[in-house]
């Protein structure tokens, strides 16, 4: 269990915390479009359809962009440096998380490094979290 | 249609202030830093409390500000997109102004960002877009979340921590004469790199400083501006623009560039019939220091993955030839949360010629602030002609 802000889902993000909470990522898709889109919403963005539906996707992505933050606020409780990342995910949506099971250096964290989807427990929900993919996976 | 009636310099800020102190002022409450810099904008225009018929304010709402003051406005507004709200709020000053919908409109701000006296709590809600999607993963603080698009930044164009580093050293260069700075210790390169991590890339003296601080204007017609005892140090809206993109720093549609600060300006250019060659002194809002180059390159002063050797070569500090951020910015001067009032602040007294470091010969300034982490952005270019 981490300490830190539990997300408080709503009646259009449900299904997102519903997935990861049985170890499923799932992302919404424009039928219309035939795009991923993020963050939820119960119409496609781009075009306004109602004609979308949640897919649980793949997990894998690679690391676009991160800080190290070395001043976690304190509900957090910890005094680790955290990994702030920006994951691109394979179906093309991107998304924040946290970077884990690596150690916390810019040099263990080149951007494009492969990364595969965990999910981390958080109070009453399970939070996607992402560490590096083992060698060639999901390449 | 064009904008022409609120551009072209047919509106002036004939009154502007910040608060009398700024840093540290556990005595003053955030709502009277608002009013403490608004007594002394109205003071500065010369002009009577009675006329003031709109009030504008970012934070607290217009009613609390208007009534602290005695104001009973006929038009207010509260548009609220985070630190260029104030950019926002002299463009739709400016329109009210153009279409009679108001006279004389009194811009606020005021944020105890330091002591933290008076205000509401800190935080967001747990059901918000960034309470679940942003907040549980660290992104709270602002040097946690701004920051974290910059290494995609800093790789697309090749960059290093070294060029972030010199945004400080330029500006510090122009704080360190400016006893009302709150760093002004001389710096270079290898200092600002040793400072205090605080979110790699970003060492301590890549962050703003945090301080108590507020800033006030007065805007009105350039009719009205002409008869007013402050009318040889108006300041005139040539052109502006706004814009937003998403709530979460996320969803940027691109991690390298801004569109709120791209097409702001593009407009305020456009709007103001001016190019950038006609543009003598710049306010970029600094929070942290990616943003003078990412603002560089998208309001187009210079092409994609020039700004950082811009930096470099000194163009930007005292006695270049585009001096950026004259005060010290947001990293060197002061930044009580909500930074855009005191770009605005810079550029009216380098027009007036009152600044405390003052470039020689400033007609034009731009002035580009950012809201909300990359969501919003709000674009002005001033001059002390009317155009």
């Amino acid at each position: 269990m981490s300490e830190g802000p539990v997300p408080e889902p709503t009646p259009e993000t449900r299904p997102f915390w519903e997935g990861t909470a049985v170890g499923e990522l799932r992302i919404q898709r424009c039928n219309v479009c035939e795009k991923f889109y993020f963050y939820p919403r119960p119409y496609c963005p781009t075009c306004l359809s109602e004609d979308v539906e949640w897919r649980a996707v793949s997990g894998r992505g690679s690391l676009a962009s991160y800080n190290i933050n070395y001043r976690p606020m304190p509900m957090f409780k910890t005094d680790q440096p955290q990994v702030i990342a920006l994951v691109e995910l394979d179906e093309g949506v991107r998304l924040m998380s946290n970077i884990v099971g690596v150690e916390p250096v810019p040099e263990k964290l080149p951007l494009g490094l492969r990364l595969t989807v965990g999910f981390e427990p958080r109070g009453d929900q399970f939070l996607p979290v992402f560490s590096p993919a083992a060698d060639g996976e999901g390449e | 249609m064009t904008t022409q009636s609120m551009h072209g310099g047919n509106v002036a800020i004939v009154g502007a202030s910040e608060t009398d102190r700024i840093g540290a002022l556990p005595d003053v409450s955030m709502i009277h830093l608002h009013t403490n810099a608004a007594r002394r904008a109205i003071a500065d225009a010369g002009i009577d409390k009675s006329e003031i018929d709109g009030v504008a304010t970012a934070g607290p709402t217009p009613i609390e500000v208007a009534d602290q003051l005695g104001i009973r406005p006929r038009w207010v507004d509260g548009t609220m997109i985070g630190g260029c709200s104030f950019m926002a709020l002299v463009r739709h000053a400016a329109a009210a102004i153009a279409s009679r919908a108001a006279s004389v409109v009194l811009v606020t701000h005021g944020e105890s960002g330091r002591s933290r006296v008076g205000v509401p709590g800190y935080g967001r809600a747990a059901s918000s877009i960034s309470g679940q999607f942003e907040a549980p993963y660290g992104a709270l603080a602002p040097y946690s979340s701004f920051t974290t698009p910059v290494l995609a930044f800093m790789k697309a164009r090749g960059f290093t921590r070294e060029d972030l580093a010199e945004v400080v050293v330029s500006q510090r260069l122009w704080a360190i004469p400016n006893e009302r700075a709150s760093r002004r210790d001389p710096i270079d390169v290898e200092g600002v790199l040793a400072a205090a991590p605080i979110a790699y890339p970003f060492t301590k003296d890549m962050c703003c400083v945090v301080t108590d601080a507020g800033g006030a204007l007065v805007v009105t017609s350039a009719e009205r501006a002409r008869d007013l005892p402050s009318a040889d140090r108006a300041v005139y809206l040539l052109g502006s623009g706004e814009g937003t993109e998403s709530v979460i720093v996320s969803q940027m549609d691109q991690l390298d560039s801004f569109g709120p600060f791209r097409r702001g300006a593009q407009e305020a250019f456009q709007t103001a019939g001016l190019s950038h060659d006609d543009i003598d002194h710049v306010m970029f809002y600094d929070a942290f220091a990616h943003l003078p180059l990412y603002m560089l390159e998208d309001t187009g002063f210079v092409g994609k993955g020039e700004s950082a050797a811009f930096f470099k070569e000194g163009h930007t500090r005292p006695g270049g030839d585009l001096p950026i951020n004259t005060q010290g910015g947001g990293l060197s001067y002061t930044h009580s949360g909500m930074y855009g009032m005191f770009a605005i602040q810079e550029a009216v007294r380098q027009l007036r010629g009152e600044a405390v470091v003052q470039v020689p010969d400033v007609k034009t300034s731009f002035v580009q602030g950012v809201g909300m982490m990359f969501g919003a952005g709000g674009s002005l270019v001033l001059s002390n002609q009317r155009g």
